[in-house]
């Protein structure tokens, strides 16, 4: 610090030392600014949580003291490192806030995802303790483990019906609801409500459509089976009829995420200028062709974005599949579901890592796709 | 009474256009497409509705006859009960709503300010990697969270080291709310920057560069200007993340853990299940009171949810 303290005066900051200096300054400045800064915010702010440990304290107390702390702090920390920057000299200021301003974004990226993505790529290369390497004998299991390559199936499964079913299905309630004189907000929210809704609450909620229970251990009480049983068939144990138990799964999946994708469209469909409709209309277009030839091609870049979204949530699918019932005995493991396993109930770090990494490397032709289309977009703007 | 009010409902309907056929049945919202809507909406709703009823009968009803049986007799008052919610909130379940309101509101602030921050200074702020970074941004936008958690967990019990170097000291931060905090924030953060940065980047250059010829430095701009604009994209961000956080059972599970003095609503209803695998009225009427959260808040704020999110999805 003391380097930068004796600091030229304006009059010579043209010369080339001290612009060197300079730009030396502006960098520890930036640094300092970017990451000791966040830092430390984070670490005063762990000294606040400590007290929130006490497991004497009165529960509403220590509720209100949390959120104190995490939202209090949060703000905080930009307005004490604002206040920081404005002490410096002024020709420093500018050109270090911005990273005052990015710099806990950064970290926390850094921290939380690009970290852990490093980390896990060589926790899958060692043992099941994470000592020693291994090589890929990590991925081998991957590639070869019985019930892996049914969880490579089944996700892909889960990646090609749960979003087409979820889009069409999606699309054309906004379209029909779109025509509502009435009542149309009711019936979108009607179903969006599933997304208001826990994996775990969903569970429940669909245990008592599915539930089975055999002859003599007391009357079926699950939805499905009172529908059976009233058309005089036998209740079904629906979860463990492999392979459709998968389908039956993925229809939870659908109720939850039709509603995203309806409340998506909907609105892109709003946005489609009425004339353009219209004159397809006056053209002699069927209400059937006007969908097809003229929304649809509108909405196109909106499918696109929905489904991709959809596809990548039925990638990384776990909760549904791991509190209904055993997957492994039932045949419907997943991928995510898997990774979980082995990390926390098989206890084999290096297998829940090489998972997790062939997670990864399936979102990365997404990934790149995303960065492409963004580039397009600036390169418009 | 309901008479007159279907005539009113015909008489204030406004005059159709003379339209003959189906096309013009579908086109103005007719029968058919009322009927499709009314199954499909029906249908939608049996799973929640089956919840709702079960979780206001007695365990012995619940247990022997289904709860569709409830429409035979709906008026027969002995069958309702408000005894599940009573004997689920004894049982924990109060606790466990107030850590979700600890974890959940820190949880969704936290990375809505970091988030805005960060879009402006991508949006607005002239710096040297701004480009690249936001790229990194949009890439980290679909990184499965799975795969940081074991690494976190490690990290937070035993500090960072990468490539034999210190880079994160040992905190001890499994089993505490700040934990939970920052693993949600950074989870959440690429998709609110990126959501943030295409809301705040669209917004008119010339407020920003009057606000800087009166002499507004950015942090002014940011707090008086864009804050106040940017609210339905803000709010939009807010309603996802906070479903997203209220609702999540693997990051509470793996960073709070389950001990009854700070476990969440979803991990304890989540053991609820293990624990009473037939206790259904007790179960229900749990996930119903995990539902109440979530439904206020997204009911009530949903017009700003529609608006933000597709702010940035649907242009052109």
């Amino acid at each position: 610090m003391s380097a930068s303290e004796p600091l030229p005066s304006p009059g010579d900051a043209t010369t080339v030392a001290s612009s060197g200096l300079r730009s030396l300054a502006t960098f520890v400045l930036r640094l300092v600014g970017a990451i000791a800064i966040p830092l430390f915010g984070f670490a005063a702010m762990w000294a606040a949580v400590e007290y929130l440990r006490d497991e004497n304290a009165n529960r509403i107390l220590v509720v209100i003291v949390a959120v104190v702390v995490g939202v209090g702090g949060i703000f905080a920390l930009y307005v004490v490192m604002n206040k920081a920057i404005d002490v410096l000299p002024l020709r420093y200021r500018e050109s270090v806030r911005p990273w005052i301003f990015v710099g806990p974004a950064l970290v926390l990226l850094g921290l939380f995802l690009v970290y852990p993505l490093v980390n896990t790529i060589f926790i899958s290369l060692k043992d099941q303790y994470s000592e020693a390497f291994v090589g890929l004998d990590n991925y081998t299991f991957v590639f070869t483990d019985e019930s892996m390559l049914r969880a490579i199936r089944n996700t892909v499964g889960w990646m090609v019906i749960v979003p087409l079913a979820a889009v069409s299905l999606g699309l054309a309630f906004a379209t029909l609801a779109d025509r509502l004189r009435r009542g149309e907000a009711v019936a979108k929210s009607v179903i969006f409500l599933p997304m208001a809704i826990s994996f775990a609450g969903a569970s429940i909620t669909w245990r008592l459509i599915y539930n089975f229970r055999p002859q003599g251990f007391g009357s079926n009480i699950g939805l499905l089976n009172g529908v059976m049983i009233g058309f005089g068939q036998n209740p079904v144990d629906w979860l463990s009829q492999h392979p459709w138990n998968n389908l039956y799964l993925m229809v939870i999946m659908i109720w939850m995420q039709t509603g995203f994708a309806m409340v998506v469209l909907s609105a892109a469909i709003k946005a489609i200028p009425d004339e353009i409709i219209e004159a397809a209309r006056i053209d002699g277009a069927s209400e059937w062709q006007v969908f097809r030839r003229v929304m649809v091609p509108t909405i196109l870049p909106t499918i696109v974005v929905v489904t991709t979204y959809m596809v990548i949530n039925a990638l990384k699918v776990f909760d549904i599949v791991f509190v209904m019932g055993n997957a492994q005995s039932n045949g419907t493991e997943v991928i995510a579901e898997r990774m979980i396993y082995w990390f926390f109930i098989g206890a084999n770090y290096g297998r829940g890592a090489a998972i997790a990494v062939v997670l990864f490397v399936a979102v990365i032709p997404v990934m790149i796709w995303n960065v492409r289309r963004f580039r397009e977009e600036e390169s418009i703007r | 009474m309901s008479l007159a009010q279907t005539g009113d409902a015909q008489a204030t309907a406004p005059p159709l256009v003379v339209e003959s056929g189906n096309v013009g049945d579908v086109r103005s919202g007719g029968w058919s497409v009322r009927i499709a809507i009314v199954v499909v909406a029906a249908l939608w709703l049996v799973p929640t509705l089956g919840v709702l009823i079960t979780s206001f009968r007695g365990a012995d009803a619940v247990n022997t006859t289904g709860w569709w049986t409830v429409f035979a007799h709906p008026l027969q008052a002995g069958q309702w009960t408000l005894q599940n919610y009573d004997t689920a909130l004894h049982q924990g379940l109060g606790n466990a709503f107030l850590n979700s309101v600890a974890v959940t509101v820190p949880a969704t602030v936290i990375p809505i300010t970091i988030a805005a921050f960060a879009a402006y200074a991508f949006a607005w702020m002239d710096f040297r990697g701004r480009y690249i970074l936001f790229v990194v941004v949009v890439g980290l936008l679909v990184v499965p969270l799975q795969m940081a958690l074991i690494p976190l967990l490690k990290l937070y019990a035993n500090g960072g080291i990468l490539f034999g170097h210190w880079v994160f000291p040992d905190l001890d931060l499994n089993g505490t709310f700040l934990g939970v905090w920052l693993a949600h924030a950074g989870f959440g953060l690429p998709l609110a920057i990126y959501l943030l940065r295409n809301y705040i980047g669209s917004l008119p250059s010339s407020i920003i560069e009057s606000a800087k010829m009166d002499g507004a430095d950015h942090f002014t701009i940011f707090w008086r200007l864009i804050v106040p604009l940017s609210v339905p994209a803000l709010a939009a961000f807010a309603i996802f993340q906070f479903l997203w956080v209220w609702n999540d059972l693997l990051v509470a599970y793996v960073f709070l853990g389950g001990t009854k003095d700070v476990q969440v609503l979803t991990l304890a209803l989540a053991a609820l299940n293990g624990s009473h695998g037939q206790t259904w009225h007790l179960l229900t009427a749990a996930a119903f009171i995990s539902m109440v959260v979530p439904l206020i808040v997204f009911f009530s704020l949903q017009k700003y949810f529609v608006r933000g999110l597709t702010a940035g999805s649907v242009k052109g």
